[in-house]
């Protein structure tokens, strides 16, 4: 265990972002902990903050597991972060732009045409089109893990729907109600105008044809997704409207919504359904979630859809490898974030090398999400590495495989008292007009000892993520 | 507003109102059974009920016997049985939850609350909740949801949207209970009037919480006539059908004002209301009063079915 | 050659319908092979919506009806130039890379007997691989109407041995790309002299490093000429379908189409 990087204790010593909770841990008793940590579920529970898992099935009014133990970063950290991610989020929106329209990078030969234009998520629908201000990823979320002090890496990059912002503001304003002393104390900086600038990044990529203030609204696959709330507390907070399919319909051009008052037009769309789902005429033929004739109106240019129809090409496990290099590509730029090193499944002499040390490493799907169809070798029994040893054999092509990195950990309330549990970090970034990052993220933590899997659907967990100001 | 909304907030109060309906329901059918029988034993009345509920053939094909249990299992804890009354507060907490962000703190938490404690008397033996303790308890929470949403919500147009569900439900199943106990209830017409019939109407006005109300109103014997007065003309019943138009009417002309446009629902609405404001209790007696009740339960049905048109299909 | 098209689909609905939504495909492809000289589409109680080029290069237009409505009449009519350019397709401006079609889908999915008949195909280059792929689709689904419906994938059709254009296209479609050759569904028009034949028809574009884009025609054994109109293109028959709409409500709809395409006089 003491290879990990623990992020609030070095060497025996406190690191300098954590100085002030060393005193609030040790002086805070195990009655009033208890008394806190039930308070806090109460009220998540009252806010009716849920989190339901696909295909599991029970109580979808579960909620999430708080750990109240916040994860801190000092001004000088978050700054390099916060360059790295930026830079990233850039580069992958040159790429898509690229990718819809000549493909330079594909004519290079920096990455291979196969790879992206057969890619699932590569939509031909949208060829030649370019969405305004050339923005198709509008909240990219990376997903980042540390390994040391100046030592982090991108596990993935989100560009479609990243989900759990909501999380990030609502853990903050829960531990500020409950603990107002450490705001007092710490020079933490605020997270809260997350939803203006998402309402303003979005507003920045209204149509050239919007008379005035765009009216945006976020597009739901309804209230038994397991997100809706998510979805609902951004519309609340933005002051937009929550929207079905249904409840949308394009006429001469435009998309309009049904109001009480009759139609009224609607010209930025914040979805959070698939691609696959936007549009049956486009699209899936039976999907009863879109706007039929959506997609006519976008590529016509009446409405914007953020993120893009298309973008997912991005942020393919598979295409996830070229991300470095899209990055000196299209900015000139060395990554300031690493990507862990990658071994492809579909390359015959990589795929041996995987096979051979299934033991060791960690494999995903290349279409998979949410910890699902995943293997984390040391973690598993030998009938278990064979079981997917046949998977991968079966299909190499969804298989991508990954060291197993030294997670590091930060300090978590456990039933014992206090100890070190594996933590990741999503933050999310805005891109419109301008590109912005609020200081903060999702941090997820593991909350079984010993576990690396940070996934909620795996018992994870979430912490409040503190960026100091300098 | 979007239709949807306003369409989940209409429902969300017409499934509230359609629960307190169903423990009324039980608690009038719990009461009957407590009378002698009579010659064709209570079997009837259940029945009757459960007509004025709609839900007469569905209960004999699932139940059969119409013995208090079975009655109890169909208006409270059926699920299949959409008038129940935990299917009703299901919807109408689902339709909370889609709008959760139009209703205030207090009316979500009234309204969980509600749902949380019914799925645990769900897991509770059935044995250890007497009949009274269910009406009770939905004539509670029912009064919670409705305290919470009169004394926090912003007066917007999804606060009427949300009256106009509760004052339609109201006026259609004050108006079912009425014509069950006038049209069904009574064997045949040698009854009327008799100490049978009385007590069956005391019972009605009990059930909805009217009885004391009725003889503070009116005082001396209870008859046919004065009761229909009592429940349709006159304007201070709570559950009455006058109150019902007038407070339809009310929202809808408040919606009118705020959206600067008045639509077939307040056409609709007005004449309801001008009819009941023209109609005399021996207008009604003389039309026959299941024909007068029968009558009522179209047009508020037709005012529904405008308010839909207009407002909550968005097809405008 | 000059050809004249009056292409007229009626919905009609059992009960009434609202909120009809349609992407239509229906104005003839702008590039060399053709040129418009007259064209109009319109729907009977219908909106224009938007109007734009895709990705390869079709021209799509969105149209709504708001009903309700018991049926609805889509009316094309129109005049074009057409030459005959040996099949090859020139100067379309599309942003479609060409490997992109190089995917698969459900009606264009390989089985074993389509990949048995794709290995026949000899040819040395690959223009003339693709000529005999088209043969060999030629040969072995007979054209009888009637057998294949819209939904019939080309492992089916050649497994009975009998189907129609839209067949043809399809089978001809999975064969090129089992030999690494990207294919596309077309549909489009056809003047046939003769009484018999579909005006409708759908064939298929086979892509040929160098030359571009290369029509086949199987179940008329030749490259599209000047009797062709061209509309529009997709991965199979779905995706390049002419008219794709939704309507609202609970109804059933039954559906005429009448086609002519008649040589103009000059």
């Amino acid at each position: 265990m003491s290879t990990y990087f623990n992020e609030m204790m070095d060497r025996g010593a406190v690191r300098p972002p954590y100085a002030q909770l060393q005193g609030w841990v040790d002086q805070m008793p195990a009655e009033l902990r208890n008394l806190k940590q039930a308070e806090a579920e109460a009220l998540f529970r009252r806010i009716g903050i849920t989190f339901a898992v696909y295909g599991e099935g029970g109580d979808p009014d579960r909620l999430i597991p708080f750990d109240m133990f916040p994860r801190v970063f000092a001004a000088q950290e978050w700054f390099r972060l916060e360059r790295g991610i930026k830079q990233r989020a850039r580069a992958l929106n040159a790429f898509l732009a690229d990718v819809y329209d000549r493909g330079e990078i594909v004519r290079a030969g920096r990455i291979p045409a196969r790879l992206v234009y057969l890619n699932e998520a590569y939509e031909k629908a949208v060829a030649g089109f370019r969405p305004p201000k050339g923005v198709y990823s509008h909240i990219v979320g990376i997903d980042l893990v540390r390994t040391g002090p100046d030592e982090f890496y991108v596990l993935e990059d989100n560009c479609r729907t990243p989900s759990g912002v909501s999380y990030m503001l609502e853990n903050r304003e829960i531990m500020m109600r409950m603990f107002p002393e450490l705001f007092a104390s710490n020079r933490i900086q605020p997270v809260e105008a997350y939803p203006e600038l998402l309402r303003s990044t979005l507003a920045s990529v209204a149509p050239a044809n919007c008379p005035g203030e765009p009216n945006i609204v976020i597009l739901t696959p309804g209230h038994f997704n397991s997100a809706y709330y998510e979805h609902s507390f951004l519309a609340d907070m933005m002051g937009v409207e929550l929207v079905e399919g249904q409840d949308l319909f394009v006429e001469g051009g435009q998309v309009y919504m049904r109001t009480t008052q009759g139609p009224k037009r609607v010209d930025v769309i914040y979805r959070r359904i698939d691609d696959a789902f936007l549009d049956p005429l486009c699209f899936r033929p039976d999907s009863m979630l879109g706007v039929p004739g959506l997609m006519d109106v976008y590529r016509s240019g009446g409405v914007s859809i953020c993120s893009a129809p298309g973008a997912g090409v991005a942020d393919d496990k598979a295409v996830y490898t070229y991300v470095p290099e899209m990055v000196r590509f299209y900015l000139g730029e060395e990554p300031i974030l690493q990507n862990v090193p990658t071994w492809q499944c579909a390359k015959a002499d990589e795929l041996t090398h995987v096979l051979e040390n299934l033991g060791d490493l960690v494999v995903k799907e290349v279409h998979g999400s949410g910890g699902y169809g995943m293997l984390v070798g040391p973690k598993s029994t030998k009938a278990e590495i064979e079981a997917f040893r046949a998977k991968i054999i079966d299909a190499p092509d969804n298989y991508i495989a990954q060291p197993t990195l030294a997670l590091s950990t930060v300090p978590s309330f456990v039933e014992q008292g206090v100890a070190p549990r594996h933590v990741d970090l999503r933050p999310y970034c805005l891109v419109g007009e301008r590109i912005e990052l609020v200081p903060g993220g999702l941090t997820r933590v593991a909350l079984r000892e010993g576990s690396l899997v940070v996934n909620s659907s795996q018992g994870g967990g979430v912490k409040d993520t503190w960026v100091l100001a300098e | 507003m979007l239709s949807r909304t306003a369409e989940n907030l209409y429902w969300l109060a017409r499934y509230m109102e359609r629960a307190e309906t169903a423990a009324r329901l039980l608690d009038v059918g719990s009461r009957i059974a407590m009378l002698p029988n009579s010659e064709q034993g209570y079997r009837n009345e259940w029945e009757a009920l459960l007509r004025a509920g709609g839900s007469a053939d569905a209960f004999a094909r699932r139940y059969g016997d119409p013995v208090q249990r079975n009655i109890e299992s169909h208006l409270f804890f059926d699920h299949e049985n959409p008038s129940s009354v935990v299917s009703s507060i299901t919807r109408a907490r689902e339709n909370g939850r889609i709008v959760r962000t139009a209703l205030t703190t207090q009316v979500w938490d009234a309204l969980n609350t509600a749902f949380q404690e019914m799925r645990e008397m769900e897991r509770r033996p059935r044995s250890a909740q007497s009949l009274s303790v269910l009406t009770d308890w939905t004539m509670r929470h029912s009064a919670l949801v409705r305290g919470a949403i009169d004394a926090t919500l912003l007066r917007n147009d999804g606060w009427d949207f949300l009256n106009l569900g509760y004052v339609l439900e109201r006026a259609d199943s004050t108006a079912r209970l009425l014509d069950v106990k006038y049209y069904v209830l009574l064997p045949n017409l040698s009854f009327v009037g008799s100490g049978l019939d009385n007590y069956q109407w005391r019972t009605l006005l009990r059930a909805m919480s009217l009885h004391r109300a009725f003889h503070w109103a009116y005082g001396g014997e209870v008859t046919a006539a004065k009761i229909a007065d009592f429940l349709i003309l006159n304007p201070q019943t709570p559950r009455g059908l006058r109150p019902c138009v007038q407070a339809m009417t009310h929202h809808l002309d408040r919606l009118a004002q705020a959206y600067g446009a008045v639509t077939p629902a307040q056409e609709a609405a007005q004449a309801l209301r001008d009819r009941m404001e023209a109609v005399t209790i021996q207008g009604i007696l003389d039309e026959g009063l299941h024909e007068f009740l029968t009558r009522f339960i179209r047009e508020v049905s037709g005012v529904g079915q405008k308010i839909h048109e207009s407002y909550l299909g968005g097809d405008l | 050659m000059r050809l004249a098209v009056e292409h007229v689909t009626t919905y009609t609905y059992d009960r009434p319908v609202r909120r009809v939504v349609q992407s239509h495909r229906l104005t003839p492809t702008a590039c060399q092979n053709q040129r418009v000289i007259d064209w109009a589409v319109t729907v009977s109680d219908g909106v224009r919506g938007g109007s734009f080029r895709d990705g390869a290069g079709d021209r799509i237009e969105g149209w709504s009806v708001k009903g309700p409505v018991e049926a609805i009449e889509v009316r094309v009519k129109g005049l074009v130039e057409t030459q005959d350019m040996a099949g090859v397709l020139k100067g379309l401006r599309e942003s479609v890379p060409a490997v992109a079609w190089l995917g698969e889908t459900a009606p264009t999915a390989p089985d074993g007997a389509l990949r048995d008949l794709a290995a026949q195909g000899a040819g040395g280059d690959a223009l003339s691989l693709a000529h005999d792929l088209a043969g060999l689709v030629a040969g072995a689904i007979a054209w009888v109407p009637g057998r294949t419906d819209a939904s019939t994938s080309a492992a089916e059709a050649l497994a009975q041995g009998e189907g129609v254009c839209q067949d043809h296209a399809h089978a001809l479609i999975a064969l090129a790309r089992l030999r690494d050759l990207p294919a596309r569904y077309v549909s489009g028009y056809m003047f046939d002299a003769g009484e018999a034949g579909e005006a409708a028809h759908a064939w298929a574009e086979i892509w040929i490093e160098g030359l571009g884009w290369v029509g086949f025609d199987p179940a008329n054994r030749c490259c599209p000429d000047a009797r062709y109109i061209r509309l529009g293109c997709g991965m199979d028959g779905a995706g390049a379908a002419p008219i794709r709409g939704v309507a609202r409500g609970l109804a059933t709809e039954s559906l005429q189409i009448a086609v002519a395409v008649a040589q103009a006089q000059q």
